[in-house]
């Protein structure tokens, strides 16, 4: 990948091993050759195209569907029928009452979220020291289960642990002498079951890769560290953390790519009318307008300016990398 | 696949040098050591109680009496031992249809995901496919944006899809990610040689992918479709947006109204049903949830330790090239 802007796209097209666009070859005669090749590999064109056409239906048509933000959408008239309306929906967004709200709920949850990515990283390297290959083993199997079980089941424990009257949680804090917490319907708890419950499902899951970058240290780094007369907890700070250096910063980087969409199939099974307060996300408010009210364009707008906003956060992210680190998606 | 195998963890090459050590240790180097071992095991100890328990506890509390689960004196064993719960869940027919539904979705989703995808990876891995990087641009870019919920929503609708299997199947079926990690296979299984050489015997580019190219992918076959089969297993948002009738509800849709919407029903906004059916469903609910849980985890559950190997590929794979 070297650059993300249209022109990439261009420059792109016309390249195989053809060199930078010699300034005497006049443009029609490269096209042209281009499209004798491209007509000449025809077969490989016929093996792409359903899954090319499949992209341009499912992935370019919604894109092109974003306009109804900009409009007032009548299902009558269709999207392209539909009147303009400019910015309308925008200003009735950011004018409204919740809009902060929503904006706080999604960013807590999302920085909450990034606070714990260090964990999967500690295991992995906590993993990595274990003499027992069977401990280790056994340790992977068992942290990766949670990862297959659905967000639904995942919910469902939750509510089925913390519920006040039958909860396993509740009947242990009645036996230390505390009173029950509801914990499915207060605000307070809301981002801390969200997001230590993703821990849960995830932590395991997410050390396959430092793990295997890990397994990917030169021993003979480690012997010279031994040398040294460098103990575990050195050698892991001065060689193990540089190595997967490289794989920490490309995946932080990948994070940012959802980082205003947060988990929002879980926030909406983990809603309801007492906890909005903290719940209410973004994305789940783009629901609720759009489809369970039939807002179309007001809930688009929401929806794109949050995709706008995840866009740039990249970009940025992913320039800053590039700047600081040398590593970096593109 | 020379990379991945490399890359796998539970490789050992730092366990060995740390074990084999020719170099001898200063005594409070390895007494340090010693205390890091422990320290190290009682911490690796500590996350496996934490994600174990939950999981343990469900198993338990499914096989015991839901009145001893509900008033606390269920902890680390089953009490009063039954399979009532387990009989009760399949005595639903609501869970079974949601059985048989998401059975079809997953097999039928997984075939058309396969069929997208494979294909075009292997086109893309060609290097004589003219244009084949601003074809690359054309799929990347749909990783960097999407139209959203309600646009997709409305193409769903446009298409005359809702209430059909495949509103449920269709959006997402093949994805950028997908691509990339079949693309990078192809490119290091079947070299660009290997094509030439059945060209000069004669076969073009579209019988060399389903002669030789297809006949070598059971590696990235069974790893797509674990990944997109697990996707499609836990999925339950499409479902609920785009599908109205029961019948055609799949398995997680039915769990959801269980297990979460008879807890509280406010919650999700979406489903309807009346008072009475509600009330009905919370005493139902309390009776089967943990059976329940199992019961939709299990295949899953039950298949993934076997085929660990491939989940960590799909990873490793999709995390070098992406």
């Amino acid at each position: 990948m070297s650059s993300a802007s249209p022109s990439a796209t261009r420059t792109s097209t016309a390249s195989p091993p053809a060199d930078q666009p010699a300034a005497s070859f006049p443009q029609p005669s490269r096209r042209r050759r281009l499209r004798r090749r491209v007509v000449a590999s025809w077969q490989l064109y016929l093996l792409a195209a359903p899954a090319l056409i499949f992209f341009l239906i499912f992935n370019y048509v919604p894109m092109y569907g974003v306009q109804i933000a900009f409009k007032d959408f009548i299902a009558s008239k269709g999207i392209a029928g539909s009147p303009w309306t400019g910015f309308e929906n925008f200003e009735r967004f950011f004018g409204s009452f919740y809009f902060w709200r929503l904006l706080k709920n999604t960013l807590v949850l999302s920085v909450y979220q990034m606070l714990l990515f260090p964990l999967p990283i500690i295991l992995a390297l906590a993993l990595n020291e274990l003499k027992s290959r069977f401990f280790k083993r056994f340790t992977q199997t068992l942290t990766y289960a949670p990862h297959f079980v659905s967000t639904v089941v995942v919910v469902g424990m939750l509510f089925a642990f913390l519920d006040p009257n039958t909860g396993l949680l509740n009947h242990l804090l009645g036996l230390v002498g505390l009173d029950p917490i509801q914990f499915m319907q207060d605000p307070a708890w809301f981002r801390h079951l969200y997001v230590w419950s993703g821990v849960w499902q995830s932590l395991g899951w997410s050390t396959i890769i430092y793990l295997a970058a890990l397994a990917g240290v030169n021993p003979e780094l480690h012997q010279a560290a031994e040398v040294d007369g460098a103990n575990r907890l050195q050698r892991i700070r001065h060689v193990n953390i540089p190595a997967i250096m490289p794989t920490v910063v490309i995946l932080f980087i990948l994070d940012f790519g959802s980082f205003m969409s947060v988990g929002f199939e879980k926030v909406l099974l983990m809603t309801n009318t007492l906890n909005a307060e903290t719940a209410d996300v973004i994305q789940t408010f783009v629901y609720e307008t759009g489809l369970i009210q039939g807002q179309y364009s007001y809930a688009a707008a929401v929806g794109l300016f949050d995709s706008v906003i995840n866009i740039i956060l990249l970009i940025t992210v992913n320039q800053l990398a590039r700047k600081f680190s040398e590593n970096s998606l593109w | 696949m020379n990379t991945t195998t490399k890359l796998r963890p539970g490789g050992t090459a730092s366990d060995d040098s740390l074990n084999g050590s020719p170099v001898e240790h200063r005594a409070v180097g390895s007494r340090d050591d010693a205390w890091f071992d422990r320290f190290n095991v009682l911490f690796v100890l500590f996350v496996v109680l934490v994600i174990g328990y939950p999981l343990w506890f469900v198993v338990i509390a499914s096989i015991s009496d839901p009145h001893a689960v509900e008033t606390g004196k269920v902890w680390l064993w089953p009490v009063d031992v039954t399979l009532d719960g387990y009989r009760r869940v399949f005595g639903q027919a609501a869970i079974w249809i949601g059985y048989r539904n998401s059975i079809v979705y997953t097999l039928v989703g997984v075939a058309v995901h396969l069929g997208l995808i494979l294909p075009c990876a292997y086109a893309l891995s060609r290097k004589h496919m003219a244009g084949r990087t601003g074809v690359t641009w054309y799929i990347l870019f749909t990783m960097l944006f999407s139209g959203g919920i309600i646009p997709t929503y409305l193409l769903i609708k446009d298409l005359a899809l809702l209430d059909t299997m495949w509103a449920v199947i269709l959006p997402g079926a093949a994805g950028a990610w997908s691509i990339l990690v079949a693309r990078a296979f192809f490119t290091q299984t079947v070299p660009e040689e290997i094509g030439e050489a059945a060209k000069v015997d004669g076969a073009n580019d579209v019988q060399t992918f389903f002669r030789i190219a297809l006949p070598l992918s059971a590696p990235i076959i069974v790893t797509l479709a674990l990944f997109h089969g697990v996707g499609l297993w836990n999925e339950y948002f499409k479902a609920l947006i785009y599908l109205s009738d029961r019948d055609k509800f799949p398995l997680q849709l039915i769990l959801r109204e269980l297990l979460v919407v008879s807890e509280d029903p406010s919650v999700g906004g979406g489903g309807g049903g009346d008072a009475g059916s509600i009330v009905e469903q919370v005493r139902l609910a309390s009776l089967i949830k943990y059976a329940v849980m199992i019961v939709a985890s299990l295949p899953l559950l039950i298949i993934y330790p076997f085929l660990q190997r491939f989940f960590t590929q799909g990873v490793l794979i999709g995390s070098v090239k992406g």
